[in-house]
């Protein structure tokens, strides 16, 4: 493989490309007989987790995870083009995602872009093996849309900081080994968001306790995160006092979408209108095919056209001349515009589906067993986690039109 | 199905300078000032895109063209939705691309140049409201070497500044394209329509009686598959159009929302208005993506060949998208103007009547997904 500052020829990338295929095919995890997670909010059960930790370590153990992080924090320290071939053969092959999100998809480059060095020693290399778990802990009872309020405290104490308060819908925070912390440390500060600070902070100590919640499915896959007189060293905190809504932000960024340096791995089982095809294939309607149905056909040709302007948007995001009248527009509004779609299009397969429609996972005749009811439950996690699909309409309205707030 | 799109750095300078000459050309004073005009477009502006070789774009060297892709006019149709500049320049690249799909040597060589050289031209399919229609009641009888024609056609585009038509008739028993001279028909054989938006003129077209030599059909091989390709490429300008217009209605919004206050507060700041102002910018954004991959897909064929599936496709979503970007944008445009919107001075009634005479042209939005589910659904069962 080539060093960072060639850039690969195509035959390198071909070759390349052909490699990883073979691998994942060769090492695609069997159906392990229970439900796989289609997103890393859903990980909520032993089972589970130990699958993809399995996964995903080999992922990582044959040079497929990480390949754009240095190779001293376990990376590869090859052009990101390497892991965007590997993720799009990940893709199309369909292995299990590589779950450890919150650690791959933001702490990581987090760490990466503004972390010392001893953070980038301690932290990476572990992410990437999925030996460390990682959590969020933003969200509060009473703060979510409203981040920059939130009251967990950090006090300092000698060399600790001492955090009392509650965190919730922190997912995976039964498993995780550190959370990306947002506490305040100056109560007094006259902007709310300047008495913010963010730490890397262990969830293995005292006075932390993260209790389940079941989600709408019925199933776990986040907690309510107790600190209670919670003790972690003071050098957990990343870059200063008071610089925790700034660091939050640029979290925010790597969550959205809407800046690179992820390591790469599927983040989440990928569904497509096709799939909706598929299991509507055999469903009739008046004795007839449903998709032979006018007013059914329409729908799902709208359907279509959206999905497909999407992915051809993604195309036109990269061609400067096509984006000048509103630069920030693709990016910014990716998250409100996939999130969104998902939804409305399980949604709709739900509801096509007639009696089937009304079953659920666990019924031997329900349509795919279950898995659109499910999965259209689930979707609400990318329409409400990392920012409401309407906290996204104000973003985009304010930063992308320059509307007023 | 392929999902390619790609802009070259010629493109991209063909819709800079178009961008900068619409804007300059089309101020919306401008546009008012044409409402009423007899023809809707300057005659000075239309020379000097002829000047800048925007007719013979598409048209083949070796016919007078600049024999750049068909895809080459998509960022120029683009710019004059944005400034709503309307001239006969679309109807003449369907004339044009009729005659290089349908006609003989003769007809090229004799008709292209001249369109490629500002002569406007126009196309002349409908007899009725229905783009939908297989058959016109158009009808093309034999008459030694003459062909006498009968019926009318409606919604002629530009049907008042025209030198040639290209009509659709029944001969024998099938579909042809005729080519009339204007100076072939009856002294009232142009009706203009009242036209919902004002900046664009169309007629009904008259041709009972009208005689042309039979060297005007135009080889009449596969007249169903051109007319098939006429409307998926009109569709393609009406989309590029339109998203123009949806992104200048957006900036129209977005202006009012930033400066109208209500209850001491911007009106931009109610999620009310703020949300759909968003939505409108998320389906332009769609709709943006969709036609320039119908332009990427069509300047990778080669000129005048039949459009391929993935083609159609690329079409027919860009129109769809399009107009249902447009007419949701024009609606808001006059809802989130207030009283100010239901006013004739407001630019929001140029958007929302452009909106409603997009949808219409070449198919509305029903009409191409209805096709394209035959296209992609019932290839999968
Ligand atoms: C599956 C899942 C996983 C999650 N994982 C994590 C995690 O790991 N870590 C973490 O910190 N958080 C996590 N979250 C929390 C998530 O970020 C919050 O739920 C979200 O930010 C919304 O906050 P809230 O729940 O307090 O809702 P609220 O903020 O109370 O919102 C309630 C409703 O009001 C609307 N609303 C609120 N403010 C406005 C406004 N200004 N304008 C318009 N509408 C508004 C919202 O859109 C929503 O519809 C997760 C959430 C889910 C669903």
């Amino acid at each position: 493989m080539n060093s960072a500052v060639d850039a690969p020829s195509q035959s390198e990338l071909d070759d390349f490309r052909a490699q990883v295929s073979a691998w994942l095919k060769d090492n695609k995890p069997a159906d392990p007989g229970f439900l796989l997670p289609q997103t890393f909010m859903e990980v909520g059960s032993d089972q589970q987790l130990d699958f993809l930790r399995e996964w995903q370590h080999k992922l990582w153990s044959a040079g497929y995870l990480g390949m754009a992080w240095p190779k001293e924090y376990g990376g590869q320290g090859v052009p990101a083009i390497y892991q965007v071939i590997a993720d799009a053969e990940m893709r199309r092959v369909g292995v299990p995602i590589a779950f450890n999100v919150i650690g791959l998809g933001w702490a990581g480059p987090l760490i990466l872009h503004r972390g010392s060095d001893e953070e980038k020693q301690k932290y990476l290399k572990n992410i990437l093996s999925a030996e460390d778990i990682w959590c969020q802990g933003f969200s509060e009872p009473d703060h979510g849309s409203d981040l920059g309020n939130v009251q967990t405290r950090a006090v300092r104490d000698g060399d600790d900081y001492v955090i009392n308060g509650t965190k919730i819908w922190t997912t995976m925070g039964n498993y995780a080994k550190y959370m990306i912390l947002l506490a305040r440390t100056n109560p007094e500060a006259e902007r709310k968001y300047d008495g913010l600070s963010f730490f890397l902070s262990p969830m293995q100590v005292d006075g932390v306790d993260p209790r389940p919640i079941q989600k709408l499915t019925g199933e776990y896959g986040f907690t309510e995160t107790f600190f209670t007189d919670a003790r972690i060293p003071a050098s957990c905190l990343m870059g200063e006092e008071g610089e925790g809504w700034k660091i939050a932000m640029q979290t925010l960024q790597y969550e959205r979408g809407a800046e690179a340096g992820a390591a790469g791995g599927l983040m989440q089982v990928r569904v497509v209108i096709d799939d909706v095809i598929e299991c509507l294939k055999g469903v009739t309607r008046d004795g007839k095919p449903l998709l032979e149905d006018p007013v059914i056909r329409d729908e799902l040709v709208k359907l279509m056209i959206e999905e497909k302007a999407h992915s051809l948007s993604g195309r036109r995001a990269g061609i400067p001349a096509l984006t000048s009248d509103y630069p920030f527009s693709l990016n910014l509004s990716g998250k409100l515009r996939s999130s969104e779609y998902a939804r409305r299009m399980r949604k709709f397969a739900v509801a096509a589906q007639g009696g089937h429609g009304g079953l659920y996972v666990g019924d031997d005749d329900a349509l795919d067993a279950g898995f659109w009811q499910r999965a259209y439950l689930n979707n609400f996690s990318t329409t409400i986690g990392g920012g409401t699909s309407q906290i996204q309409a104000n973003i985009v309205g304010e930063h992308v039109l320059g509307l007023p707030k | 199905m392929s999902n390619i799109l790609s802009f070259t750095d010629e493109q991209a300078m063909i819709l800079d300078s178009a961008r900068e000459f619409c804007r300059e050309k089309s101020p919306v004073s401008a546009v008012r000032e044409l409402l009423s005009s007899e023809t809707a477009f300057s005659r000075q502006t239309w020379d000097e895109m002829v000047a800048l070789g925007w007719p013979s774009l598409a048209i083949p060297e070796a016919y007078g063209g600049a024999g750049l892709g068909f895809g080459s006019i998509v960022p120029i149709a683009e710019s004059m939705g944005r400034a709503l500049l309307s001239t006969p320049l679309f109807s003449t690249t369907l004339a044009a691309q009729a005659i290089l799909r349908a006609g003989q040597n003769a007809h090229k060589e004799y008709w292209l140049p001249q369109l490629a050289a500002g002569t406007a031209a126009t196309v002349a399919l409908l007899d009725g409201g229905d783009w939908g229609a297989t058959s016109t009641s158009c009808a093309a009888a034999r008459d030694g070497d003459s062909i006498t024609l009968s019926g009318e056609k409606w919604f002629v585009a530009d049907a008042g500044v025209a030198a040639a038509f290209v009509v659709w008739c029944e001969l024998d028993g099938g579909s042809a394209l005729v080519l009339v001279e204007s100076d072939m028909l009856a002294a009232d054989a142009i009706q203009p329509h009242a036209m919902l938006d004002e900046t664009k003129r169309a007629a009904k077209l008259n041709l009972e009686g009208v005689t042309v030599p039979a060297a005007n059909l135009l080889d009449a091989a596969n007249a169903d598959g051109v007319l098939r390709d006429l409307q998926l490429l009109g569709a393609l300008l009406v989309a590029a159009e339109a998203t123009g217009s949806t992104g200048a209605c957006l900036d129209t919004v977005v202006d009012y929302l930033k400066t109208r206050k209500q209850f001491g507060k911007l009106i931009g700041s109610y999620q009310a208005l703020k949300h759909p102002t968003v939505d409108i910018l998320c389906d332009l954004d769609a709709a943006r993506s969709l036609i320039y991959h119908a332009a990427t897909l069509l300047d990778a064929a080669e000129a005048g060949a039949e459009l391929d599936q993935d083609t159609e496709i690329a079409c027919r979503m860009a129109k769809a998208q399009a107009v249902e970007a447009l007419t949701f944008a024009g609606d808001r445009a006059v809802q989130f103007h207030g009283g100010m919107g239901f006013t004739y001075e407001c630019d929001a009634q140029l958007y929302i009547r452009r909106a409603q005479y997009s949808q219409q042209q070449f198919g509305d939005a029903w009409h191409h997904r209805k096709r394209l589910a035959g296209l992609l659904l019932d290839s999968a069962a």
